[in-house]
């Protein structure tokens, strides 16, 4: 493998773990793990784990796609790897 | 108008706006059929795709599901939409780069063998046909229930609707088609649900309704809160399944809904791989909608059936009762006499049941909504039970014509007989689906956890495994998706069905239910497919190359078969 598609390969990766991570933490972790301490403190009418499990987790997840869409198209670029 | 006429008028029009749809864009070669020709634009791949992810399941259950188990059904929701960033991250721009028509397709090329391929094609056949079964009743249900006609009539109409655009149109045709369904099933879910949330908080939208006050400035889920205390049940906001549970049943889902054929085929539509990660985008943002409505829709249906119904005099209550104590979806049983309706967590002093649906069904008649909005929830109803059934059907036929016909039997089979196979082996899927959806075997229900947990347990990690592990080879890969999808299998029937000797909850391994065990079953093909993969010789130099070849973007080529 050419040095900048290794590169290239290397910081997807690197998004992918950061993006990932966000994905459990939103998701498994504060709608899940700890949704009993989280629902100690209230958000408007909600629980703020509750919040997280049937609401804030999935917007999370919808931004998570977006920023990765606007972070892989720019490495595309910078590598001249587009399609 | 009566509601019987609106709901012909709706559900008339928009299955002529299906059928015009496929007659324009019927295909004519088989890269039409299989991937609409590969030149779909991610906008309306994302629409097509959420369409074909929300299944009559979604629409009509959900918000029942989550209803009755309040926090505990956060495990849908998270599950449902979770898996899509696996998806845009992990799969869709690597497997549109690869560029072929199927996911046995790329089992087979990139594992280097037929066994790997018939493997593959197996298990989709098992996830898509446990999961059509479940559509074509589906839409049985909805005309039952609002057309008073039939099941079995209800059930032959999606029938000759599918069969008529899926095997006409193949996957462009279908294509077309859910665009129109999504717009039809996300109008018929949000009106309803708009009205309610401005009548129950005064807020129109039901993501803020949700957290609002209603009219005395008490919080509603507060308000729910404190009635399920005082009826017996948990409490609306917390759950009554273990942590690790919820935890193992939401991962099995979302890997499985990453895993699942008729999804991830969708993003062989498009273009170029910057398309697929686009498409993914906006197929999650389209769902999410629907997905962030239906927990408010949840609440308030909730909340408005127990002050409807709790403590009231049978014989005062309101139209809508009867109406679905018809259906039979409703039943009360005055056990103490007193003419009140008790519900109550307690069975033994409980004389009402609820069925899940009806949440969704009747919640526009329990806010008196007019009539034309609860028949559009019917035409909803069947748009999101038709879409998803058609997409199941491609991938089978797909499956059968092109994975088993082109790849394995007659390699030589010309592009027209190809192209007849695969409309032939939709109408064939589609009349076994039929006779599922009117003799609906006892497993149906119990099976489609059991198509996330395939999913989950076979397609996933070799998919993964084959872009992330260049020294992963074709004995690694077969053992884990064999070992993953018998392990299912046997969890499955074991605590499903009572083979293998059977057991209870309390029997559970680690605690964990037979939802929940795709991911352990995931786990355990992962674990196999590297350890084999370290004893077993590497793949051959091309494969390599190929992998690193799907890791870039560029040079992506048009779908094709070679």
């Amino acid at each position: 493998m050419a040095t900048d598609t290794k590169k290239y390969w290397k910081t997807n990766l690197k998004y992918l773990t950061i993006l990932l991570s966000i994905w459990f933490v939103v998701s498994f972790g504060c709608g899940i793990l700890f949704v009993d301490e989280l629902n100690n403190i209230k958000l408007g009418g909600f629980k703020l784990g509750f919040w997280f499990a049937q609401q804030g987790a999935i917007y999370v997840f919808v931004i998570l796609i977006f920023v990765y869409i606007k972070l892989m198209n720019a490495l595309d670029e910078k590598y001249n790897l587009n399609d | 108008m009566t509601l019987q006429l609106w709901t012909w008028i709706l559900v008339g029009i928009t299955f002529a706006l299906y059928i015009g749809i496929a007659i324009w864009s019927r295909a004519s070669s088989t890269k039409e059929f299989y991937v609409a020709g590969g030149g779909i634009s991610p906008l309306a791949n994302g629409l097509a795709t959420a369409a074909d992810w929300m299944s009559a399941a979604s629409f009509i259950s959900m918000a029942g599901l989550i209803s009755f188990n309040g926090y505990d059904g956060s495990v849908y929701l998270m599950g449902w939409t979770g898996g899509y960033v696996l998806l845009a991250l992990l799969l869709a721009p690597y497997l549109r780069k690869f560029g072929k028509f199927t996911v046995p397709d790329f089992i087979g090329d990139r594992y280097y063998s037929n066994v790997a391929r018939t493997v593959a094609v197996i298990c989709a056949l098992i996830v898509s046909f446990t999961y059509v079964a479940g559509q074509m009743r589906g839409v049985g249900l909805v005309f039952s229930r609002f057309l008073e006609v039939d099941i079995n009539t209800g059930v032959i109409i999606g029938m000759i609707i599918v069969l008529f655009y899926a095997v006409l149109g193949g996957m462009k045709g279908i294509t077309y088609t859910q665009v129109a369904q999504y717009c039809v099933l996300i109008f018929a879910f949000m009106v309803p649900a708009i009205f309610i949330s401005i009548q129950m908080t005064g807020n129109p939208i039901p993501q803020l309704g949700f957290g609002s006050t209603d009219t005395n400035g008490i919080y509603l889920l507060d308000k729910l809160d404190g009635l399920h205390r005082e009826l017996g049940f948990h409490e609306y906001t917390s759950g009554s399944k273990s942590t690790i549970d919820v935890f193992f049943i939401t991962a099995a889902l979302m890997v499985g809904t990453a895993g699942l054929p008729h999804v991830i085929v969708r993003f062989f539509t498009v273009k170029k791989v910057s398309d697929a990660r686009k498409s993914a985008g906006w197929a999650l943002l389209f769902i999410a909608i629907l997905y962030t409505t239906a927990p408010a829709i949840a609440l308030f249906s909730r909340t408005n059936l127990i002050e409807t119904v709790s403590n009231k005099e049978y014989k005062t209550l309101p139209q809508w009762f009867s109406n679905w104590e018809k259906t039979g979806l409703i039943q009360f049983d005055d056990k103490n006499g007193d003419g009140k309706v008790q519900y109550v967590a307690d069975a033994s002093k409980n004389e009402l049941k609820v069925d899940k649906d009806i949440m969704v069904l009747a919640n526009p008649e329990i806010a008196n909504l007019p009539n034309w909005v609860i028949a559009l929830v019917a035409a909803g109803g069947l748009a999101a039970a038709l879409s998803t059934a058609a997409g199941l059907l491609l991938v089978i036929s797909s499956s059968v014509s092109h994975d088993l016909i082109k790849k394995m039997i007659n390699p030589n089979i010309s592009e027209k007989g190809e192209l007849i196979a695969a409309r032939l082996s939709a109408v064939v899927a589609v009349v076994v689906a039929g006779y599922f959806g009117i003799h609906p075997p006892d497993f149906v229900a119990a099976t489609v956890a059991l198509a996330f947990g395939l999913a989950a347990a076979s397609f996933f990690p070799a998919i993964i495994l084959g872009i992330f592990n260049k020294r992963m080879n074709k004995e690694g890969a077969i053992a884990g998706m064999v070992v993953g999808i018998l392990l299912m299998l046997f969890y499955m029937t074991k605590f499903k069905f009572g083979w293998f000797g059977g057991g209870s909850k309390d029997n559970w391994w680690f605690g964990i239910s037979p939802e929940g065990f795709g991911t352990v079953a995931m786990l355990v093909n992962f674990t196999i497919s590297i350890i084999i993969s370290k004893f077993t010789p590497a793949p051959p130099e091309e494969v390599q190359d190929l992998v690193e070849n799907i890791r870039i973007p560029s040079g992506v080529g048009s779908a094709s078969t070679h």
